[in-house]
């Protein structure tokens, strides 16, 4: 398990939600964990809307000060060095999307290359219409890793269609990102799944994720 | 065409292509960014145009430039930005020039907030700039409809000659849903013969102009496109109907508050209570005669809204104030909730209008 996992993709593939529960998976086994959002693009759906249950699951979380507080002002707290720096600590980055959510993290790649303990992820999503194909999201991946200045390391597949999907929405993510590792030569870290979706398929081998909270189901 | 899982900003700026706008103008504001950022990375691949103008009112008098020219083009902004573009509209309105301009609604006046609002109401229906005009004002209610929708605003804009715009609010803008785009258009556009797009030689020339200093030529203009208007109001009302046949409380609501009222009148019909909702697409024209048929059966109406009370103001006049009407709104950026609604539906039911 490396020190530090970084989260980075298009925007809206899914990068918090497996970023969270990544953290949470992390602290079942390792005392101190940190988890910091580096988002600056989107003021909404952030790491602090689970901030509640990551504490309590005993997780530090770092994030922008104004993050969640409906000021659109994109500023990175200065913890954030702290997280790279001081190796005590597994640390969990959730990068904002695609390669102008990257531009945050260059300043921060120094420290992390130095230490040379990473894992830097692409998440997946192939039914979002800008990475509908390998092609697609590779293109994304470049500009990511030009503007963050980390080589990703590593794919995860979060394929999915929210609420419809199904078993070939699955099916058909694992087989374009195994597409997509050919092309990139990276591996297929893991497969994830919304755990309830996950349970009524009967998934094996995917990796069932929880949903940051909803505010209310809407029909 | 499969589905794909898109936000509402990204379904407007997908849709707007693939019927064939080639130009977008626009000034980034939260919570609309996606449809310019979409826009920024789409256009340039397909030989279109994506400018970040230097204001908002640079960006909706460039669209009038490209309308001008007969081209399919668009603008998108949030409230303050939508304010600031009004000057534009009207000219668009005054020069009969068919265009689309977004407004993905925050809570306001003023700077307001980033959370979603409906509070845009009345600027978008009853002409947020200065003279006689309309716009037809489309109200999505999913991402789903923000595609279909985008689509239907440019062919309403095109044959009617005049400006649609399509009025979304904060949460349909950044939720993402599963959307089933639209086709690319590629023929049954509308004929421009009035558009500026070089004589060749070959005729007159065409004006695109809103100045008529003669008053009885701007009197005969203004007649002229309320002829126009009554055609839209005859013809392209849309409305849904949720368990209207036998309601005897109707809700009306649009856009997000309409997605939480079903909740509402789901919940309502679970304990027994008749519930109805009539949702208008259409704020203008506004769906009159829907709501007119309700006030015949129905006990009274809740205008279910994230305003103080805009749209409410249309249902007591097109129910001709038969039935008691009541608000239940939240504003600021907050969104009533199921069970507020269905609170509101249980006190009309006792009777408490």
């Amino acid at each position: 398990m490396k020190r530090v996992t970084l989260f980075a993709g298009h925007y809206g593939s899914g990068k918090t939600n497996l970023a969270v529960n990544w953290a949470l998976m992390l602290r079942k086994e390792h005392e101190r964990v940190v988890i910091a959002d580096l988002d600056i693009v989107n003021p909404y759906f952030r790491t602090k809307d689970s901030i509640e249950e990551l504490t309590a699951a005993g997780i530090e979380v770092v994030s922008p000060e104004y993050a969640n507080s409906n000021v659109d002002l994109p500023a990175l707290p200065a913890e954030l060095y702290g997280v790279v720096q001081n190796r005590s600590r597994y640390a969990v980055l959730d990068i904002g999307g695609d390669d102008r959510g990257a531009y945050a993290l260059g300043r921060f790649t120094p420290y992390i290359l130095e230490e040379n303990d990473y894992e830097m992820i692409f998440v997946a999503n192939f039914m979002r219409p800008l990475t509908r194909t390998p092609e697609e999201a590779l293109e994304v991946m470049r500009e990511i890793e030009a503007a963050g200045g980390i080589p990703f390391t590593a794919v995860v597949n979060n394929t999915n269609l929210g609420r419809l999907t199904d078993l070939a929405t699955v099916e058909e993510g694992i087989r374009l990102s195994e597409e997509l590792c050919e092309l990139s030569s990276l591996p297929l870290l893991y497969t994830a799944a919304e755990k309830g979706l996950c349970e009524r398929l009967g998934l094996k081998g995917v990796v069932p994720i929880t949903l940051q909270k909803r505010y209310f189901d809407i029909l | 065409m499969a589905k794909v899982l898109m936000k509402g900003n990204e379904a407007i700026a997908e849709s707007a292509i693939r019927s064939g706008c080639r130009h977008y103008f626009g000034y980034p504001i939260t919570p609309q960014t996606e449809v310019a950022a979409y826009m920024a990375k789409r256009m340039p691949k397909i030989g279109g145009t994506f400018l970040q103008a230097e204001s908002e009112i640079s960006a909706i008098n460039m669209v009038y430039g490209v309308s001008s020219a007969g081209k399919r083009v668009m603008t998108s902004s949030s409230s303050p930005g939508v304010s600031l573009k009004q000057e534009g509209i009207s000219y668009l309105a005054g020069s009969d020039l068919p265009a689309l301009i977004v407004n993905v609604q925050r809570g306001g006046p003023g700077l307001g907030g980033i959370q979603p609002s409906q509070s845009d109401y009345f600027q978008a229906t009853k002409g947020g700039g200065h003279g006689d005009y309309r716009l037809i004002v489309l109200a999505p209610a999913s991402v789903q409809e923000m595609a279909d929708l985008t689509s239907k605003a440019f062919d309403l804009a095109d044959k009617y000659r005049m400006p649609a715009m399509l009025l979304a609010d904060g949460t349909i803008g950044q939720m993402m849903e599963p959307v089933e785009l639209p086709e690319e258009k590629t023929d049954g556009f509308v004929e421009k013969p009035w558009a500026v797009t070089g004589t060749g030689g070959k005729r007159e020339h065409n004006i695109i102009n809103s100045l008529y200093l003669v008053p009885e030529e701007l009197e005969k203009k203004n007649l002229e496109r309320y002829e126009r208007y009554k055609l839209v109001e005859q013809n392209e009302v849309m409305v849904e109907e949720y368990l209207t046949d036998d309601a005897d409380i109707c809700v009306v609501a649009f856009g997000i508050a309409a997605r939480v009222s079903k909740n509402a009148i789901n919940a309502a019909r679970a304990k027994g209570i008749k519930a109805g909702l009539i949702r208008p697409i259409t704020l203008w024209p506004f769906p009159k005669d829907a709501i007119k048929k309700a006030a015949e059966k129905v006990k009274g109406f809740i205008s279910v809204e994230l305003s103080m009370g805009q749209m409410i103001e249309d249902i007591r006049l097109a129910e001709e104030c038969r039935k008691p009407v009541v608000l239940c709104n939240r504003v600021g950026g907050m969104i009533p909730s199921p069970d507020e609604v269905l609170s509101a539906i249980e006190k009309a039911e006792g009777g408490e209008f």
